[in-house]
């Protein structure tokens, strides 16, 4: 039998792993958010395009390239298809409407959310497809009688070395620094010489990228992908970023790895049917004492 | 250049919002190492001038040259990369971003970090506040010290022209008068600038020469120093 901490360990790797994804996907919800005050409700979508493109190309490349090496270049690959999906959504669905009602850009999200996950099953015919990486699941780094397998390692390792690397990109580079700044105020940016559709459209492949690679990750884990499999990520990712304070980096990092590690600890203790109601009151209880979310920054201005 | 074009030149410009004209046609010229300044009441369309000429709002008849090029339809960050900064009006500090965040995105457009290390050195001497407060959150400082930081984020471009919209809005007398000093510096530095005021007596006694603007016309111009003994400009603007 497992004792008490075992478990308690195989939770904490399982709710970093669960949280590693919502984070990833969040970060792209928040970038959005942030710099157009979009939901972008077509980014479980991208995640989901991510994980069928990395499918489809392991498929095709794992005879020559089997292992790690194949599922590197199926995710590269991903990152470019998803990046540009969601640049072509930017461009040509929600730039036009940049200046219209909040709510008609809300209903075009929805709109490409739809002509995405439609797509992709017809494309499937609704069935799910199977993910068979060959790898050895079974090895990893024992403690006691639980093991942390070397994929679940990798994941964490490579989850850690993204965010690390865009909270470098956001506050080191220019363009970073230009990202921050046009959340803020896109025609001063203009006067500064920023061009703002580009950096927006640069925030749009950042972001989906980031959602591939949680795909690609979801394909090793899972072992499964299927054409509705963005609707519920997509739900907890924003969960993620509200929690985290929407328009956050750090805040969509945090809310990810806490909805995470919460789910999988209630799954422990509450029973898998309970999780979502576990992340939802959180969700509840977070905006009721901080509705800024954690992170957030308050809206009052100083003028 | 040839020594008689000016630096920047408008001719008929109009400009509306929806379907609210709000400038209709006006043509000046600002010649290199002048201070020229417009002036107006509120709504004599001051600052969509500004913002025409900067490309932040597409005009709807008329041209702009600047250093003889014509840029009447290139967007803002095209024109910045020319030499031409405008200040809002209302200063536009990012507020969540550092001082020196700040300054830094205003040579946005440089590639060489060593040119921008040089540009900012430069700006903290002329601002030494502004180097005590670097790490400081921009929101967070006062409303003389916003505007010093507005006005050396549009340095960090090192313009040929700067175009400042009211730089003594909202800003105690005291410290006006270090605005007014501020911008004498950089004139005789060698900048060219464009300085829209309510504050004709502060923006008279420093340009060479000045426009008055009425609803969307000019109606007067001419030589700062004799706008300020114009009777209709006396009436009208200084109280008098
Ligand atoms: N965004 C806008 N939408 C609609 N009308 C506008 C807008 N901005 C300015 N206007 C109108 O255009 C006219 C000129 O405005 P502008 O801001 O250029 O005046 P100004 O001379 O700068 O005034 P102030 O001294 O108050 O800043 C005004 O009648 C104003 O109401
Ligand atoms: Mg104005």
């Amino acid at each position: 039998m497992f004792s008490a901490w075992e478990l308690i360990l195989q939770q904490l790797v399982n709710g970093l792993i669960l949280g590693s994804f919502y984070a990833l996907v969040a970060l792209g919800y928040s970038m959005v958010y942030g710099i157009i005050k979009l939901l972008n409700f077509a980014h479980g979508d991208i995640y989901m395009t991510g994980a069928f493109i990395c499918l489809s190309v392991y498929g095709a490349v794992s005879g020559v390239l089997p292992g790690w090496t194949g599922i590197a270049v199926s995710v590269l690959a991903a990152m470019a298809v998803s990046g540009l999906l969601g640049f072509l959504a930017q461009k040509f669905a929600y730039r036009p409407l940049l200046s219209a009602p909040r709510l008609s850009l809300l209903i075009t999200a929805i709109g490409v959310s739809l002509v995405i996950s439609n797509t992709v099953m017809v494309i499937t015919k609704s069935q799910p497809l199977f993910f068979t990486s060959g790898l050895d699941n079974s090895l990893g780094i024992k403690f006691g009688s639980i093991t942390v397998t070397y994929i679940q390692i990798i994941m964490l390792a490579v989850s850690a070395i993204l965010m690390i690397s865009l909270t470098l990109f956001i506050n080191r580079t220019m363009m970073g620094k230009a990202m921050r700044a046009i959340a803020l105020d896109q025609d001063t940016c203009a006067l500064v010489g920023i061009n703002v559709n580009k950096i927006i459209g640069l925030t749009f492949v950042l972001g989906s990228a980031l959602a591939a690679i949680a795909g690609g990750m979801a394909c090793v884990y899972y072992g499964n992908v299927q054409y509705n499999m963005g609707y519920m990520i997509g739900i907890k990712a924003f969960t993620a970023a509200v929690i985290g304070g929407i328009g956050s980096v750090p805040g969509a990092m945090l809310g990810g790895i806490l909805l995470g590690l919460l789910e999988a600890l209630g799954t422990q203790f509450l029973g898998s049917s309970w999780k979502d109601v576990f992340a939802f009151g959180l969700l509840i209880l977070i905006l009721i004492l901080r509705p800024n979310g954690l992170l957030g920054r308050s809206e009052i201005e100083r003028m | 250049m040839p020594n008689d074009t000016p630096l920047i030149k408008v001719e008929g410009l109009e400009a509306c919002y929806g379907k609210v004209a709000a400038l209709g046609g006006i043509s000046f010229e600002v010649r290199e190492g002048q201070i020229v300044t417009l002036l107006g009441s509120n709504g004599a369309g001051k600052s969509t001038t500004l913002r025409a000429i900067s490309g932040l709002l597409a005009p709807s008849a008329g041209r702009v040259f600047f250093c003889g090029e014509e840029i009447t339809k290139m967007p803002p960050h095209e024109i910045v990369k020319r030499g031409l900064a405008h200040l809002p009006e209302g200063r536009h500090i990012f507020k969540d971003l550092t001082v020196l965040e700040n300054l830094e995105l205003g040579s946005y457009t440089l590639k060489d970090n060593n040119e921008r290390k040089r540009r900012l050195n430069r700006v903290f001497e002329r601002f030494p506040i502004l180097s005590k407060r670097m790490k400081q959150a921009g929101g967070t400082l006062s409303g003389g010290e916003q505007q010093m930081l507005a006005i050396g984020r549009g340095l960090m471009a090192s313009p040929k022209l700067l175009l400042m919209d009211e730089p003594s809005m909202g800003i105690a007398p005291l410290i006006v008068r270090d605005i007014t000093n501020i911008i004498k510096t950089l004139h005789d530095d060698g900048t060219t600038i464009l300085l829209v005021e309510q504050n004709a007596k502060m923006a008279l006694g420093l340009a060479d020469y000045g426009y008055v603007l009425d609803t969307g016309s000019i109606v007067l111009e001419g030589v700062g120093s004799e706008l300020l003994k114009d009777e209709k400009v006396v009436k009208a603007y200084l109280g008098g």
